[in-house]
């Protein structure tokens, strides 16, 4: 089978010739998560953002559904690929409905089946579209918000969604709450997705894979179980780093 | 009263002129500055030149604005022209400035999430950049109106009309009647056009 995504030694330099990327090569199975593991700066992101070409490789090719996604036309290949990230980036003068439905808007389909499919969504990420459906993004928490920018990711049902740091700014409870709203929304849509966190819980819990990066390479790519029994030093640091806090505090 | 019943309907002329003269600046000046404060956010190396220029044009005198425009071989037959042509430089910088701050100020998670979800160029700017630019482009407009409708008093120099006919009058003839009948509505119209564009302007504004 095709993978959905294939990073074949791909390489980005930033302007003044660093290298942000080095050689990248993975191969990402349609239907699972993976997710980018790793420190800020070491390349998570800037991988993530190679797949909808808002960054170009330097080197190497990126393969979506079998296609180099250099050949696809840019806005068609973004249009097919949901986008989250910590920001929400939420249009602020839209309303909630407007949000969800602008990648229908843009591609200028009628506004009652918009309306309705955002509708849908509002209801499949956890908000009542009577309540919420005609409220302005500042009127809504951190969580909210962070939902009504996944149900815009999924407006045009895109096989691949790319998730940035989607739950980072978010207090542990509503993180989790929304890491559960997730992978149940997950089980039942099938959705390629790459995640990317610096939280090694959230990658334990939502990934079928974890990448994990380090200064731009790739040092493992393992299940959840393969990860937490690796002896890898980079891979044994960063679950060290995580537990340390329990650790202290047993002693 | 006697003053007014003789120069009321002046008056009413004089105003009706200053405001044509400087609507037609404003309308001009919006249709040149706006796109080209957009083209800048496009291409911000040419940001420091242009608005540069434009700065300049802003520190000319307005008396020797009008001065250079008068020998110049189409503007100079009507002195309407002149004046016109002087406002539309005075209101480009704050119209430019504005527009090109407004659309740069965006939170950039905003145009990066619009860029990604696949909108066209020209969707993110009326969707988005726009809008959200909206309330700014009008403050520069704002400014831009009520500094045009102070300095189209001296359009009258060049006898272009407008109140500050009744003010150059009324200085020749040191009859201080006739210089407040010019500058008040010239006040009122500045101080009307700011509150009215002011509220405008509240409307326009996106809360974060």
């Amino acid at each position: 089978m095709t993978p959905a995504i294939e990073f074949r030694a791909v390489s980005v330099f930033s302007p003044e010739r660093r290298p942000l990327l080095e050689n990248i090569s993975l191969s990402i199975e349609a239907g699972t998560t993976t997710v980018f593991l790793g420190r800020s700066g070491s390349g998570k992101t800037t991988l993530l953002r190679t797949v909808n070409r808002m960054i170009a490789s330097t080197r190497g090719d990126i393969l979506v559904d079998g296609t180099l996604n250099s050949n696809t036309d840019l806005i068609r290949l973004r249009r097919g690929i949901g986008y989250v990230i910590q920001e929400t980036g939420l249009f602020p003068h839209f309303t909630v409905e407007r949000n969800v439905g602008i990648v229908l808007e843009a591609e200028g389909r009628p506004k009652t089946p918009r309306i309705q499919r955002s509708h849908e969504l509002l209801a499949a990420v956890g908000l009542d579209p009577a309540t919420f459906a005609q409220r302005l993004p500042h009127q809504l928490s951190g969580g909210q918000r962070q939902r009504v920018g996944l149900a815009r990711s999924l407006a045009a049902d895109p096989g691949i969604l790319l998730m940035d740091e989607p739950f980072g700014a978010l207090d542990p409870l509503t993180r989790r709450e929304m890491q559960d709203m997730l992978r149940d929304l997950l089980a039942h849509l099938r959705k390629t997705v790459l995640l990317v966190t610096h939280d090694l819980n959230e990658a334990l819990y939502l990934g079928d894979r974890i990448a994990l990066l380090s200064e731009g390479k790739l040092i493992a790519a393992l299940t959840p179980q393969q990860f937490l029994a690796s002896d890898r030093p980079e891979v044994r640091t960063y679950i060290d780093a995580f537990q340390r806090g329990e650790q202290v505090a047993r002693q | 009263m006697n003053f007014l019943s003789r120069y009321g309907g002046e008056i009413a002329t004089l105003t009706v002129e200053h405001l044509w003269l400087t609507a037609a600046a404003m309308l001009i000046a919006t249709a040149i500055a706006v796109p080209i404060g957009i083209g800048l956010t496009r291409s911000r190396r040419w940001a420091g030149p242009i608005l540069g220029i434009a700065n300049v044009l802003q520190t000319i005198p307005s008396l020797a604005m009008f001065g250079f425009l008068l020998p110049l071989p189409w503007l100079g037959e009507r002195a309407a022209r002149i004046a016109i042509v002087a406002l539309i430089a005075y209101a480009l910088l704050p119209i430019l400035r504005n527009t090109y701050a407004g659309i740069r100020g965006i939170d950039p998670s905003i145009i990066e999430v619009a860029r990604a979800l696949g909108l066209t160029d020209t969707q993110r700017l009326l969707k988005v950049e726009l809008p959200l630019a909206a309330s700014f482009i009008l403050a520069g407009l704002r400014t831009a109106t009520v500094t045009c409708i102070g300095i189209a008093t001296i359009a009258a120099a060049v006898g272009a009309g407008g109140l500050g006919e009744l003010i150059f009058r009324g200085v020749a003839s040191v009859d201080n009647r006739l210089v407040l009948a010019g500058a008040l509505p010239a006040a009122l119209l500045a101080l009307a056009a700011d509150a009215l564009l002011g509220l405008l302007e509240h409307r326009l504004r996106v809360r974060a």
